[in-house]
């Protein structure tokens, strides 16, 4: 079949909401728009499991211990369905890692914030979570079967992420002055990056355009970001804390909240490197994976050895 | 050094149902590739037996074979029960 | 107390399985690969659910009211039972691998022998905390083989590790008075019996591993009785923080 035969009967798949399949043909851009799109993703769940990582060890209580662990374990498990798709394109997760490592490759820039008290973990569940769920739902409609599959299991495992991350919030209003001191800070550092998640404006955007007609984007990033702010306020008043905008007003004729602008400049700013973390949370990743050499070469070489025996002995 | 080869997963959730594919992982051996799937696949009570298989020996279809393949089964209704038309007073067949 | 050695009994175990479940939690973002990341913190929250059950019943033999937190973050290093084995730090994976494997095949024989415990209450957590500890022994194992018997660099980190964790094995398996008590009372276990059935394993893997078996027995103790390494100070400095700078709060 010829290229243009081929693209129209991959359109007409998207067009009829038909999942792309890797055995399918698609077209080169789509292909690497995808490995792009889903390694950067699976960059930021295992980065973004080292601010949390922080805390586990000073967790107030077991409860909260246990739930800390299990939620950042969760991280590891959805960067791990999310390469594994990537893998379905014809890449390495090895490849990306070094990518990731090299700085060629980009990750959320939220997790260049610090994690300076435990009320940022209450943060983090409830916002930058809450965010990423607004984020992640409608992607599991993606066109592509295994990144759609890969988010439908990070969704189902998500969704206890934010209700850990409220509760912690919820817990700390209703306690000492301190602790509401710490929740009001914690919201206070997290509400601007938490906004910046979803991306430039759709003006400034240049992917989302392709990336809609694929399928591969259900809806822009200005309207994620407008839900995440309708659905974040009146959890913010039910906390009693207030989010850290003198714009944020209730818009009648709009039915949404109106909410202040952006510092891109703070954006851009970190994306480029320039982040509070930046250096130290790459440094953390490579050292993982290079003191973890030796671990895998092992284990490759002793798995080696025993299938040669085996198959000497057969 | 070569990476852990990539296996396929399959899990069945609850005994009597099939073994479903469930996604893949990295793993330098069978045993480690069951033990991965087990932490990585199960950690919601998602299973009761486990299925590994070397992504490289999974041999799949070729979708530029789909028409020849699935196709022609596609106008033999006669295989399906509602084909065949009784009357009203048959309540359960 | 109307059972003061039934308290530190259960103190200890507690102790054990909540200092090996922090330390491994360590790890949490750092592993080799993802998939033992994972694994790691599994085991991690195993011995983490573990330490909720000794200390809940803890607390209630205590029977003064406390919460298994209170237990867990209120006592200093002096009130801590667990054996010194387990404070080590992580070190490289093999240092970890090996601290497991030491922990595992006492724990593994240790919860089987503690289900016939005459206290129902013991009897119950060893059922459901066995299961995990043989799931544990089989992954630290496996995990001792491979290294042992990997590349030339793993064998000799697994042998740096066996050196210097091996003065730290003894421990376990030595009675201290409030063991030999318990033992005697049907309530504990016989740690003898559990020597040697470990020792047995012990020695059945380093052998697959082509990993020697150290001859020394001297074993570093005083842990089980409240003498520490100083590794146990930073590691309580770390897990009481919060409690201990706000203290009496809800969290």
């Amino acid at each position: 079949m010829d290229i243009k035969s081929l693209e129209d009967r991959f359109n007409e798949k998207i067009d009829k909401d038909i999942r792309i399949e890797p055995k399918d043909w698609m077209p080169e851009n789509y292909r690497k728009t995808l490995i792009r799109q889903i390694s950067q993703h699976a960059h930021s769940e295992i980065v973004g499991m080292l601010p949390e990582a922080n805390w586990i060890s000073r967790a107030p209580s077991l409860r909260r211990k246990a739930a800390a662990l299990a939620k950042v374990q969760d991280e590891a498990g959805h960067g791990l369905y999310l390469y594994s798709a990537c893998e379905t394109l014809g890449v390495e997760r090895d490849d990306l890692l070094k990518d990731l490592h090299s700085g060629k490759a980009k990750y959320s820039s939220i997790f260049n914030y610090p994690t300076l008290t435990w009320a940022d973990m209450g943060a983090i569940g409830w916002l930058v979570d809450g965010a990423a769920i607004m984020n992640q739902v409608p992607l599991c409609r993606a066109s592509y079967g295994p990144y759609a599959r890969a988010m439908v299991r990070v969704c189902k495992e998500e969704s206890f992420h934010q209700r850990q991350g409220f509760e912690i919030m919820l817990t700390l209003c209703k306690g000492s002055e301190e602790q509401k001191k710490m929740a009001q800070d914690a919201l206070n550092r997290w509400w601007w990056p938490s906004l910046m998640m979803f991306g430039p404006t759709d003006e400034a955007s240049t992917h989302t355009e392709q990336s809609m007609r694929w399928g591969i984007k259900r809806f822009t990033n200005d309207e994620l970001r407008q839900k995440f702010v309708d659905a974040t306020k009146p959890q913010a008043d039910l906390l009693g804390i207030s989010i850290p905008d003198e714009d944020l007003k209730w818009n009648e004729e709009r039915g949404h909240y109106d909410f202040g602008e952006i510092n891109w400049e703070e954006f851009f700013n970190v994306i480029k490197g320039n982040g509070p973390c930046n250096k130290q949370r790459i440094d953390a990743r490579k050292n993982a994976y290079d003191n973890g050499a030796w671990v895998r070469d092992a284990a490759a070489a002793y798995a080696e050895k025993k299938s040669k025996v085996k198959q000497e002995a057969a | 050094m070569k990476n852990w080869p990539l296996w396929e997963i399959f899990i069945r959730s609850k005994a009597g149902l099939n073994h479903k594919h469930v996604g893949s992982l990295h793993a330098a051996d069978e045993e480690m590739a069951i033990q991965n799937a087990r932490d990585v696949y199960t950690r919601r009570n998602e299973g009761v037996s486990i299925w590994v298989v070397k992504s490289e020996f999974i041999v799949a279809s070729d979708p530029d074979d789909s028409d020849p393949l699935y196709e022609p089964a596609k106008d033999k209704v006669y295989r399906h029960p509602t084909f065949y038309e009784l009357p009203d007073e048959v309540k359960h067949m | 107390m109307k059972n003061q050695n039934l308290f530190h009994y259960t103190l200890q175990h507690a102790d054990n399985c909540l200092i090996l479940g922090q330390r491994l939690g360590e790890w949490c973002g750092h592993g080799p690969i993802l998939e033992q990341d994972i694994a790691m913190t599994n085991i991690s929250l195993d011995l983490i659910g573990q330490a909720r059950m000794w200390y809940q019943y803890a607390a209630e033999i205590q029977g003064e009211g406390k919460t298994e937190d209170d237990l867990a973050y209120l006592r200093d290093a002096w009130d801590y039972r667990n054996v010194l084995l387990v404070e080590q730090p992580n070190g490289d994976f093999a240092k970890t691998i090996f601290r497991q494997f030491l922990f595992d095949s006492y724990s593994c024989y240790f919860y089987e022998a503690l289900m016939n415990s005459s206290d129902e209450h013991l009897a119950a957590i060893a059922a459901k905390s066995h299961k995990e500890a043989l799931y544990h022994i089989k992954w630290s194992a496996d995990w001792v083989v491979r290294l042992g018997d990997g590349t030339e660099e793993s064998h000799e980190r697994m042998t740096a590790a066996v050196a210097e964790l091996w003065p730290y094995s003894g421990e376990l398996t030595k009675a201290n008075k409030t063991e030999a008590e318990a033992s005697k009372d049907g309530i504990g276990i016989d740690l003898q019996a559990l020597k040697e059935r470990r020792d047995a394993k012990i020695r059945e893997v380093l052998t697959e591993a082509a990993l020697t078996i150290p001859e020394s027995t001297y074993a570093h103790e005083g842990g089980k009785d409240g003498r520490h390494t100083e590794h146990l100070g930073y590691i309580l400095a770390d897990l009481q923080f919060l409690q201990r700078a706000y203290p009496g709060l809800e969290w």
